[in-house]
């Protein structure tokens, strides 16, 4: 009716597109994450989920509870040692095309904790592709990143997010070891990956105490 | 804050038995009474069964410095649903054998509290009915809150 | 034809013994309703839950060690993180601990005023908690009604302190700075449309029979068997047992208001769900007192030498400015002495063990969570129960795992 309607009437009736366009138009408008709220930022999350930030008008329609059906993990909050290896194989267990959002400063680099027991950044275990800061960000702040996400596989192409081998498949994948597309958010991330390591060696020797 | 009603309970511990207290403290309106750590479950039981302390609030281990001796302690605190006293129970551990007899038995909520204070110190209950690790992951090497455990660990955490 | 037989009467007897084992499940670390990292782990018969072992640990932060590497202002920062529904209540037990350590005197404002926050701080968490057990037991709208209560008042406590859910707004000495202007009345606006709200919670929760159903006679422990597990706060309540630190160990001033407390005696899920749902109503009472007891005055304790001065003060003199350099470079020394304080948090009895050796920072900090009790008791009240009634007994237990694992 009325604008649908003309709109129509205007176009042809079969148009040709990219499919890397309409591909990762479908996909970033359907970004289902994967509840993995483990402290503070979690409640933040819920915040941004209820009536007042509403997430799932970007798509986040459901927070899935089983990472196989899950398209972005949201790592919201600290992750101390017991867990890390419990999050690397939830984001084994997710299928490709796969995103990590690490919310809050504990996840991006350990935050206010520098001790034993916390992982100081969860990029230490998987590779994220938006850094949330704040303790806890505000949940606009989780919207904006869900955006910057979006915009971010729009520049993507579908040839990069390829099925491995599949002998090889149950390992788990490294970035920049897959072969990528020119001129795409994989390309750049994965000449970044080759001046800074996937796993960094941890500073601590050099820092002094407060 | 009146201490008094406190100080009736110390008196009435070292009337039941002279050896089981060794020292009193009253200070900032509470009153902290050290304990001979072999009798722990016999006091524990008179003050929950005479006294009416039915409420194990608190057991934590403190560490209080490699140099010093006894280099442990263990903290019980006790409060009374019906009369709403708080009593502290003290018990000094020297560092070659921190052991001590568990009051699971008596409240049963010591459970947990005991454990926290075996994985972060290194404190054995005996008698207990599951003591292992509870906080820390359980191939953790060390007591973390020991004083000479390093603030930042000793390794960092990597995928490898 | 024997061998078939045979065959045959071998297949039943495996299946058979297949049907009388247990399962052990683990519901893991990743869990939509085990409200954060817990795991559990299950011994089942068909659906029935023969044992439960509980396996905590997950979010284990090292707090306490912490404590004891910041000094006492800077510890302020750590407590709000620990039970994160409830941070202004961690400062307070925090706060209120070092003080006594120190022996100052807090002035009337500041007391009224942390008792404002600290009543609408239980209102948030118990909103929370209505959200997410109400989300796990199945209904979706009361989660979106409770969050929206609850941005209301982490609003007000983002005006007064900057903070939405880690405020850090007390201070050893008093508060970080006074209210803002028009305060009051934002809280009576709150306060003014909050009872509309509980109404309709009260509608869409409280009156349905799903839910009366699948919490009654659920999970129960008796008043001796809570105490006995060291259960304090609503859980006790729930259980017949009549114990609130606001009444019978007060601080901060509670003696003077005016308020009830709820208690109810069958002590399964519905009985804490009342003794929760009674309990939103009689803060919202105490907050209407704090408001109408306001009066203007300091916010800040008169020691010098402890609590930070005025910007404006520490800009004009020079003594205040020393004062400023000092406290913050190289922090006061506190007195040897130590202290056990416990307040009535919203999940139960919140007690901080504090030791000072006479240094700038504690020797030893414990937090006696009410979460890491309550959660210990979890194998009496869940063992017999379904899978299903598991999710609803952790929901009324009201756990929050940072302050289990610290």
């Amino acid at each position: 009716m009325g604008l649908e309607n003309q709109i129509f009437e205007s176009l042809p009736d079969v148009i040709t597109v990219k499919l890397d366009a309409v591909i990762n138009w479908a996909r970033k408008s359907s970004i289902w994450p994967a509840t993995f709220g483990l402290a503070c930022c979690a409640i933040e999350m819920m915040n941004s989920v209820s009536a007042r930030n509403d997430l799932s008008r970007f798509g986040a329609e459901t927070f899935r509870a089983s990472p196989r059906q899950a398209d972005v993990m949201i790592v919201s909050g600290r992750v101390s040692r017991k867990m890390a290896p419990v999050l690397r194989r939830i984001y084994d267990q997710m299928p490709e095309p796969k995103w990590v959002i690490s919310m809050g400063a504990c996840a991006t680099s350990g935050g206010v904790f520098d001790n034993y027991a916390i992982v100081q950044g969860v990029d230490k275990i998987v590779p994220v592709d938006i850094y949330i800061p704040g303790c806890p960000p505000r949940p606009e702040m989780l919207v904006h990143a869900i955006m910057m996400l979006q915009e971010k596989i729009m520049t993507e192409s579908v040839k990069d997010r390829r099925d491995t081998i599949e002998s090889e498949s149950r390992k788990s994948i490294v970035p920049g070891t897959l072969p990528v597309t020119e001129g795409t958010a994989l390309e750049s991330m994965a000449r970044l990956s080759d001046v800074k390591p996937y796993t960094v060696e941890s500073k601590h020797e050099r820092r002094r105490s407060s | 804050m009146n201490t008094e009603v406190l100080q009736n309970f110390v008196t009435n511990l070292k009337d039941e038995n002279p050896n089981w207290v060794l020292d009193v403290k009253d200070a900032l309106g509470e009153v902290s009474v050290t304990i001979n750590g072999e009798f722990i479950v016999a006091i524990c039981w008179f003050l929950k069964s005479k006294k009416d302390f039915d409420l194990l609030a608190d057991l934590c281990g403190c560490d209080r410095g490699v140099e010093d001796d006894p280099r442990f302690e263990v903290n019980y605190h006790l409060f009374s649903t019906k009369h709403y006293n708080r009593l502290r129970l003290k018990v000094l551990l020297t560092e070659d054998e921190p052991k001590i007899n568990t009051v699971t038995s008596v409240w049963r909520t010591a459970d947990w509290h005991e454990r926290e204070t075996y994985d972060l110190l290194g404190i054995k209950f005996e008698n207990h009915p599951d003591l292992r690790r509870i906080l820390l992951p359980s191939d953790f090497d060390g007591h973390a809150l020991r004083k000479d455990y390093p603030l930042r660990g000793y390794e960092p955490y990597s995928l490898t | 034809m024997s061998v078939v037989l045979e065959n045959s009467a071998n297949q039943f007897d495996v299946l058979d013994q297949s049907l009388e084992s247990q399962m052990t499940i683990s519901m893991g670390p990743q869990h939509p309703s085990t409200h954060g990292v817990l795991r559990l782990e299950l011994v089942l018969d068909g659906e029935l839950v023969v044992k439960t072992v509980a396996d905590i640990g997950y979010l284990h932060t090292g707090m306490e060690k912490l404590f004891e590497y910041k000094k006492y202002q800077q510890g302020i920062v750590i407590t709000d993180r620990m039970d994160y529904l409830n941070p202004l209540g961690n400062n307070l037990a925090y706060v209120m601990a070092a003080e006594k350590l120190l022996q100052i005197e807090i002035p009337e404002r500041a007391q009224v005023i942390r008792v404002m926050f600290c009543e609408l701080q239980r209102i948030a968490s118990h909103m929370v908690w209505l959200g997410t057990h109400c989300l796990d037991i199945g209904a979706m709208s009361p989660f979106f009604y409770c969050f929206r209560q609850r941005e209301k008042i982490l609003n007000l406590i983002e005006a007064a302190s900057g903070g939405r859910m880690t405020p850090s707004y007390f201070r050893i000495g008093g508060l970080m700075m006074d209210l803002p202007a028009g305060f009051e009345r934002r809280v009576n606006q709150f306060l003014d449309d909050f009872p509309e709200a509980m109404d309709m919670l009260e509608t869409l929760v409280t009156g349905n029979t799903l839910f009366q159903s699948r919490t009654k006679g659920i999970g129960v422990i008796s008043g001796e068997d809570a105490i006995d597990w060291g259960l304090t706060g609503p859980c006790l309540r729930g259980s017949g047992v009549n114990l609130d630190l606001r009444k019978h160990n007060p601080y901060s001033g509670y003696e003077t208001y005016d308020f009830d407390v709820p208690v109810e005696s069958d002590g399964d899920v519905w009985a804490r769900f009342r003794v929760r749902m009674r309990e939103i109503t009689e803060s919202y009472k105490i907050v209407r007192q704090t408001i109408s007891r306001l009066k203007p005055g300091p916010t800040k304790a008169d020691a010098p030498k402890i609590v930070l001065p005025d910007r404006d003060d520490m800009r004009k003199h020079m003594d205040s400015l020393i004062h400023h350099f000092l406290i913050v470079a190289e922090g006061f020394s506190v007195p040897e002495g130590e202290v056990y304080h416990a307040i009535e948090a919203s999940k139960g009895e919140l007690g901080v063990y504090m030791k000072s050796n006479g240094g700038p920072k504690p020797e030893r900090v414990h937090f006696r969570g009410p979460s890491f009790v309550n959660l210990s008791a979890l194998p009496v009240l869940a063992e017999g129960e379904m899978v299903a009634d598991v999710v609803a007994i952790i929901g009324s237990l009201d756990i929050v795992l940072g302050e289990i694992d610290r």
